[in-house]
């Protein structure tokens, strides 16, 4: 079935079956951030935005993404460079295979709330599973981010 | 790995319940079930241009399509001050919110999952299933029958004056529930839904009007128990049928003193 998809602003034409994952759609078409980390819908690693709301890209169809727009890691450099060095100066990842899920849906979670509890925080990346660490680092390095930002606009 | 050989994009009801008709069809959802089952689909229906993705509020009722996500259900203002928050409760537990952006209600009521909160806590309201051929039955009712082909188009809540609690045992926060318990008065009738038992939710209804005379500690323990001793628990990998029974009974207890505040 031929497919219009808007990747990242850019406009992908592609012939592609109707059982594509929407997940390997887009590693064909280079983002390679997009993984999939399990069998059962858990993982929350595929986590991309399909238009402007996160959703896991392993159970999405291909061909229902037609028509619309996805905007993986690749195409939120800018938003993701702000925060991520926060979570890193707390070392908070080991062997970072979790990180791009989690990227992508902490950006979520700050559009939607800018100003989250820790609690807001836990039930919003809930979905972001970790195997190496215990999630306080990336909280920590999340409001140690919120709490910069505060700072600068003071 | 799900095998699907075609897509297509319903442009009716009708033409959904006429594709559905064969026994290699199948209609989508969210997908996020459908994708554990592996099953091979010669037709994968999809209702995504047929507008259901939309909650509808009236004077009198909530009219849900069967596309809307579990998402919409938890952030929708009007639906959440009607259930106290209920409605959100039984949903935000249910593996994460990328996860519930694609899962929908349509798939969850049709599914009939016995560990599902989303059909235990909308039996504890006055919710009805609109079939495209089946028409508008009680919920209670779809939950029994066997799965058939027809298509679900939404559900409807009546907005019957109503004092809800919900509550669901988990033994770790995005885990399947062990228990999910949803006690409520609606227009008057005290009911129970119990659902994880692990079977489908079932309700029991206060027939000997236990709490007919007000809601004390005393009236709560004895439909408590009264509840307990009415739903038929198992045991699988998460519980034994006895501790279930036991959480039947504490969880109603405690929703009953809940909801006991709420009058
Ligand atoms: C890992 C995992 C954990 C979960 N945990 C929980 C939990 O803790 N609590 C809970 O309540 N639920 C839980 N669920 C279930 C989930 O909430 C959804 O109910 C489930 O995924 C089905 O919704 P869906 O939109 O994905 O449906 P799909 O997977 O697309 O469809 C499910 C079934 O319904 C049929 N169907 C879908 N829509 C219609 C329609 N309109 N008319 C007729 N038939 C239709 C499909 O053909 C299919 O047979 C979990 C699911 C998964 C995968
Ligand atoms: S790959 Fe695990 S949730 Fe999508
Ligand atoms: S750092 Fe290894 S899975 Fe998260």
């Amino acid at each position: 079935m031929e497919v219009k998809i808007n990747v990242n602003g850019r406009v992908i034409t592609d012939s592609v079956d109707a059982d594509m994952l929407l997940l390997d759609f887009l590693r064909k078409h280079g983002c390679y951030s997009v993984k999939c980390g399990c069998e059962t819908t858990n993982c929350g690693l595929c986590t991309v935005f399909m238009d402007d709301i996160p959703v896991l890209s392993c159970s999405v169809l291909t061909v229902r993404a037609n028509g619309h727009k996805i905007v993986t890691l690749e195409g939120l450099q800018d938003e993701a460079k702000e925060f991520i060095g926060f979570i890193a100066d707390q070392g908070a990842e080991q062997c970072g295979f979790c990180n791009p899920g989690f990227i992508v849906n902490t950006i979520a979670l700050l559009r939607e709330n800018p100003n989250p509890t820790d609690d807001e925080i836990r039930a919003y990346l809930v979905g972001n599973l970790c195997r190496c660490s215990g999630y306080n680092g990336q909280l920590r390095g999340i409001r140690a981010f919120l709490d910069y930002r505060d700072s600068r606009k003071e | 790995m799900l095998t699907i050989k075609n897509y297509v994009r319903a442009q009716s009801l009708d033409e959904a319940y006429e594709l559905n008709q064969k026994k290699t069809a199948c209609i989508m959802g969210g997908m996020m079930w459908l994708r554990m089952t592996g099953r091979t689909i010669m037709t994968m229906i999809d209702l995504c241009d047929l507008g259901l993705n939309k909650i509808d509020e009236t004077e009198t009722e909530f009219s849900i399509g069967a596309m809307v996500t579990l998402r919409q259900l938890e952030t929708h203002p009007g639906l959440n001050a009607y259930t106290n928050n209920c409605v959100k409760k039984a949903v935000q537990d249910i593996v994460g919110v990328q996860f519930r952006n694609g899962a929908t209600v349509g798939g969850s009521i049709y599914g009939r999952f016995g560990f599902s909160d989303v059909v235990t806590v909308f039996q504890a309201m006055d919710t009805y299933v609109e079939l495209h051929k089946g028409g508008i039955i009680p919920l209670a009712q779809f939950a029994k029958m066997k799965y058939d082909s027809d298509v679900l188009v939404r559900i409807i809540v009546k907005k019957q004056p109503l004092a809800i609690s919900y509550q669901a045992m988990r033994i770790q926060r995005t885990d399947f529930p062990v228990l999910a318990c949803a006690v409520s008065k609606v227009d008057g009738e005290y009911r129970a839904a119990i659902g994880a038992r692990p079977g489908v939710a079932v309700v029991v209804k206060d027939t000997e009007g236990i709490l007919t005379g007000g809601i004390t500690p005393e009236t709560a323990e004895k439909f408590a128990v009264a509840v307990a001793a009415a739903v038929k628990t198992d045991s699988n990998s998460r519980g034994s049928a006895q501790y279930r029974t036991h959480l039947a009974k504490v969880l109603t207890q405690r929703g009953t003193m809940e909801i006991g505040g709420q009058l």
